[in-house]
């Protein structure tokens, strides 16, 4: 045994021992100041920190407003859906996540991931749906399996219970795009959500798309909402009322069926549209239940085009649709012209310029020549004319240049001048090209609105309206429905006899024995309007025989109709044009006719104007209250 | 051989008892606050580490009550046999999985490092306090103890348990310069140190696995890396700082009661406690536990022999490594190294390892006032 005492190098044991036990409560001293320093001197900035950690903003995304007709019927509706989202601040393994979410609801794992990954620009904490409309023992499987970071938002979709009628008056809602959101028109949207990308959605989505709210709950570390701490509920967006009558839309798209092809009538007194057929067609309630790039692709580039909206976005030749305001031209500057023989044929320089009818219409004046829609009559006076002066009378009726209407990517078509072959092709004008022109062939080409635009301008005696799909929209604030009031354009001063006579040979289309639409005779209502049948390819000479079913579909004519009624006291204008239809009489008019009647008989049963109103504000007030 | 006497009674450490017990409550009280919730099926962890408690000390009253001399008596014996088992560990461990800390003997899982730094500490007093010579250690006399802390140190490192590791050669140190170093050795040892430092830290660094290097990477810029290695300290950091100066109160904070913090009832129990009872309640805990290691050294000053000095100094550094590193790293002041916080940390063996070692040192305490056996 060692004594303890012994002295050792001048330190005792007991010194050294000693000595070890101050450095250790020294270095506990230096423990207890960090302490000090964290949780006295710097509690703030932590206490803030622990308050960040468990507290979150969650936006509470509103539900969109609804869209009615004319009479108050709903055409676009929400649905509940259940909608499968990731937190990825939450989510620790993106792969794993995504693989034991695929393996609970059997769905593909890859499609969660690229989803996941879409969402460039992310906020923190907002959840990214990767997965909509899930069924309710989805929805219990993921919420029993509780996986950091995966959510099951209850929220709405939209819903179509017209399905594809009026699809692309409607329009669909899709997720925001990145120029979208770097636009000040989506300041406050949050990235992700969705927004109106089409249609009536996509025109007033600042009204349909209602303030978003927000709640701060407290989390805990995997994200799991433990407790509310306070909301701002969301404020629902605003309903919105269409000017279009649903049933006289499915009396459009019925007439047209499954020609590919385009009809829009509105009224003339106001340019309110009161339906809008394109056909094909897309299932809106296909993409309000979210498809994947691939469908989406199959579907935007279908060579039927079911996402081209014939009527805004469509341009054909008018064909004898033009002969209208060259008709007007003629009335206007040569009074009225005289009578003219049509022997089938018209000579011009070196070349032949046929009429419809090989055999000719005999001794026609303006007014026989508009019924029997004869060629050789047009190719005279229009070569009088001269392609400007037929240009600034198609101008006037608005022709050329779009009409304005709420729905994107309106076409101008085109109304040829000899200033703009020159700006345009850089080549002087021939004057064989006006005969073209002065049937509506050639250079011209219009939308099927623009050609309804135009029997409405008739109609009314040159009253113009900005053409409108919005009848008014539910102002949740003012608690009442504010009435879009019409928008008029120019008025198309022309002499009055000029529309007498317009009006008295359209009519004679109809009702004439050799009006070219008998088609469209009714017996409830007196419809006058013109035919058109405009070529696709020009056919060579001599290839006239040729019967109409040995040519392929897509070299058939394009057969239009564009009238308005009751002819005493117009309410509505229509165009009608069957792409690769043929005759415009055979093929257009009764397509025209139709919606004529759906509208008359419609209207009779109904109120309208400020009784119209008034009958809304007590449908929309019942609805509200149940 | 020896009957349970009377003295044993009257001569036992009673403060160093009362100490124990006062942390041990607290750190149960803690894991009952952070795992209260569990509901994972069989015992809370709370129950399972009172029962854990009351069998460290029954361990910790055995230990006590024989003579210290007859376990250093053992004391080759044990480190070879410690020594064997993680040689054991290292083998078995590249067969299965890589890394494994844990060997089982008998249907008993058991961790060779907690045994192997008791081993050195046992080892180391009896030797150096038998070869000390007058004017101290020089470098040839101390070859062999340095061959007897090494031969751990590396086996454990590669375990891998970097804290355990350190650990003995902190301990080492401590045992050597209290027995004694010739002032000439401890300068020039000091300046070569000092020389070799690159060399033993590049190779200290490559024996390292990656996930540790990471630690140490991140402990110099934690916030470099917040979710990942980094997540521990911020989150901690966290909830110490925002218990303030009284705390948020038992069985609140949302850093711990939300599970922001990860490990509230293993090595960052002192976070949570923090976070509950705040500055206050923090200096509270740290004077127990530095009256617990002036128990220690107390004990080691009042020895009747330098076997019994370096015994007590030995376990008390080795306790207070633990202790230091655990609340530095929980603190942010030093590297995430997985070192448990002594009676507090959630966890059977290393409870009861530590209330032996706290045994042993209550043994030398009572062998200087009682003979009951040689």
């Amino acid at each position: 045994m060692i004594p303890l005492e012994r002295e050792n190098l001048g330190w005792s044991v007991r010194g050294r021992v000693a000595l070890t036990t101050g450095l250790i409560l020294l270095g506990f001293l230096l423990l207890v100041s960090r302490s000090w320093y964290l949780q006295v001197l710097h509690h703030e900035k932590y206490m803030r920190l622990a308050t960040n950690n468990k507290v979150r903003e969650v936006a509470e995304s509103p539900d969109r407003g609804l869209v009615f007709d004319r009479m108050g019927r709903p055409l676009v509706t929400n649905v509940p859906t259940f909608s499968l989202a990731l937190v990825l601040d939450d989510v620790k393994d993106l792969e794993a996540t995504s693989n034991r979410v695929g393996e609970l609801l059997g769905i593909d794992t890859e499609k969660i991931r690229e989803q996941a990954r879409k969402q460039r620009r992310r906020v923190p904490y907002v959840p990214v749906t990767v997965h909509q409309d899930l069924t309710l023992s989805q929805v219990a499987d993921i919420e029993w399996a509780r996986i950091p970071g995966v959510r099951v938002i209850a929220e709405t979709r939209r819903h179509y219970p017209y399905g594809k009628a009026a699809a692309h008056l409607l329009g669909y809602v899709g997720e925001i795009t990145e120029k979208q959101l770097s636009s000040n028109a989506y300041a406050e949207v949050l990235p992700g959500s969705r927004v109106g990308q089409y249609g009536s959605e996509r025109t007033f989505d600042a009204p349909l798309r209602g303030v978003p709210g927000s709640r701060q709950i407290e989390v805990d570390a995997q994200g799991f909402e433990v407790r509310e701490i306070s909301r701002v509920p969301p404020i629902v967006g605003n309903d919105v009322y269409l000017s279009i009558d649903i049933e006289v839309q499915k009396a459009a798209e019925q007439a047209l069926g499954d020609r590919p092809g385009a009809v829009v009538a509105l009224d003339p007194n106001n340019g309110k549209v009161l339906a809008l057929a394109s056909y094909p067609a897309f299932d809106p309630e296909e993409l309000a239940k979210g498809v994947n790039s691939k469908r989406w692709q199959e579907i935007s580039t279908n060579r039927r085009k079911p996402m081209f909206n014939r009527v805004v976005q469509g341009t054909y030749p008018p064909g004898s649709v033009f002969k209208i305001p060259v008709a007007a031209a003629i009335l206007e500057t040569l009074r009225g012209g005289q009578e003219r023989f049509c022997v089938g044929e018209h000579k011009f320089l070196d070349r032949t310029f046929r009429d419809w009818k090989k055999t000719g219409h005999g001794m026609v004046g303006l007014r026989q020549s508009l019924i029997e829609s004869c060629d050789v009559y047009f190719y005279q006076y229009g070569d009088e004319l001269g392609v400007d002066t037929i240009a600034k009378y198609a101008t006037m009726f608005g022709l050329g240049q779009v009409t304005g209407i709420d729905l994107a990517g309106e076409a101008k078509g085109l109304v040829p001048s000899t200033q703009w072959k020159m700006a345009d092709r850089g080549k002087i004008w021939y004057p064989g090209e006006t005969l073209s022109v002065a049937i509506g062939q050639g250079y011209v080409s219009a939308t099927p609105l623009q050609m309804a635009d135009l029997l409405a301008a008739v109609a009314v005696n040159g009253k113009r309206f900005r053409p409108t799909i919005r009848l008014g929209v539910w102002d949740s604030m003012a608690d009442g429905l504010l009435v879009d009031e019409p928008d008029p354009l120019p008025t198309v001063a022309l002499a009055e006899n000029t529309y007498k006579v317009l009006k008295s040979a359209l009519t004679g289309v109809v009702w004439d024995a050799k009006g070219t639409a008998r088609s469209a005779r009714s017996k409830k209502v007196t419809i006058a309007g013109k035919t058109g049948t405009a070529q696709v390819v020009s056919m060579a000479e001599g290839d006239q025989d040729v019967d109409e079913k040995d040519i392929p579909i897509r070299h058939r004519d394009h057969a239009w109709f564009a009238a308005f009624a009751p002819v005493e006291d117009p309410h509505i204008a229509v165009a009608v044009l069957v792409e690769h239809g043929g005759h415009g009489g055979s093929a257009a008019a009764p397509v025209a006719r139709q919606v004529i009647e759906a509208y008359m008989g419609a209207r009779e049963k109904s109120p309208q104007g400020e009784e119209l109103y008034r009958v809304l504000e007590e449908l929309h007030r019942e609805r509200e209250a149940t | 051989m020896f009957t349970v006497d009377r003295r044993l009674f009257i001569h036992m450490d009673w403060r160093l008892v009362g100490l124990i017990a006062a942390i041990l409550f607290v750190g149960i009280t803690t894991i009952y606050s952070v795992t209260d919730q569990w509901s994972h099926g069989g015992a809370p962890l709370f129950l399972k580490q009172m029962i854990w408690a009351v069998a460290g000390l029954m361990v910790f009253t055995v230990l006590a009550a024989f003579d210290y001399h007859r376990l250093l008596g053992y004391a080759h014996y044990i480190f070879g046999f410690s020594i064997l088992l993680l040689t054991a560990v290292l083998v078995l461990g590249k067969v299965g999985m890589g890394a494994q800390r844990w060997v089982q003997v008998g249907g008993l899982n058991i961790q060779p490092s907690e045994l192997a730094r008791l081993a050195v500490v046992l080892l180391l007093a009896r030797y150096l306090a038998d070869r000390v010579p007058p004017e101290g250690f020089r470098f040839r006399d101390m070859l062999i103890p340095s061959a007897f802390a090494f031969i751990p140190f590396v086996l454990v490192l590669k375990q891998p348990d970097l804290g355990s590791a350190l650990m003995i050669l902190f301990v080492f140190g401590v045992m050597l310069l209290i027995s004694g170093v010739h002032p000439r050795s401890l300068m020039t040892g000091g300046l070569s140190g000092l020389l070799v430092l690159p060399f033993f830290w590049e190779w200290f660094w490559n024996s390292l696995h990656t996930y540790q290097r990471n630690r140490l990477v991140t402990f110099f810029n934690p916030e470099a890396d917040p979710l990942g290695t980094g997540y521990h300290v911020i989150q901690s950091k966290i909830a110490i700082g925002a218990g303030g100066i009284a705390g948020q109160g038992f069985l609140q904070g949302s850093q711990s009661q939300l599970k922001f913090l990860p490990e509230g009832h293993t090595d960052f129990i002192f976070a949570v406690f923090a976070e509950q009872w705040g500055f206050l309640g923090v200096l509270v805990l740290i004077s127990l536990f530095a009256a617990l290691i002036w128990r220690g050294m107390d004990t080691a000053m009042k020895a009747k022999d330098l076997e019994g000095t370096l015994l007590a100094a030995g376990i008390t550094c080795m306790l207070t490594f633990y202790v230091f590193v655990n609340l530095a790293m929980t603190l942010g002041m030093a590297p995430v190294v997985g070192v448990p916080l002594p009676l507090m940390s959630y966890g059977g063996t290393a409870l009861v390892t530590t209330m032996a070692a706290l045994g042993i040192l209550a043994n030398v305490h009572l062998q200087r006032h009682i003979s009951l056996y040689r």
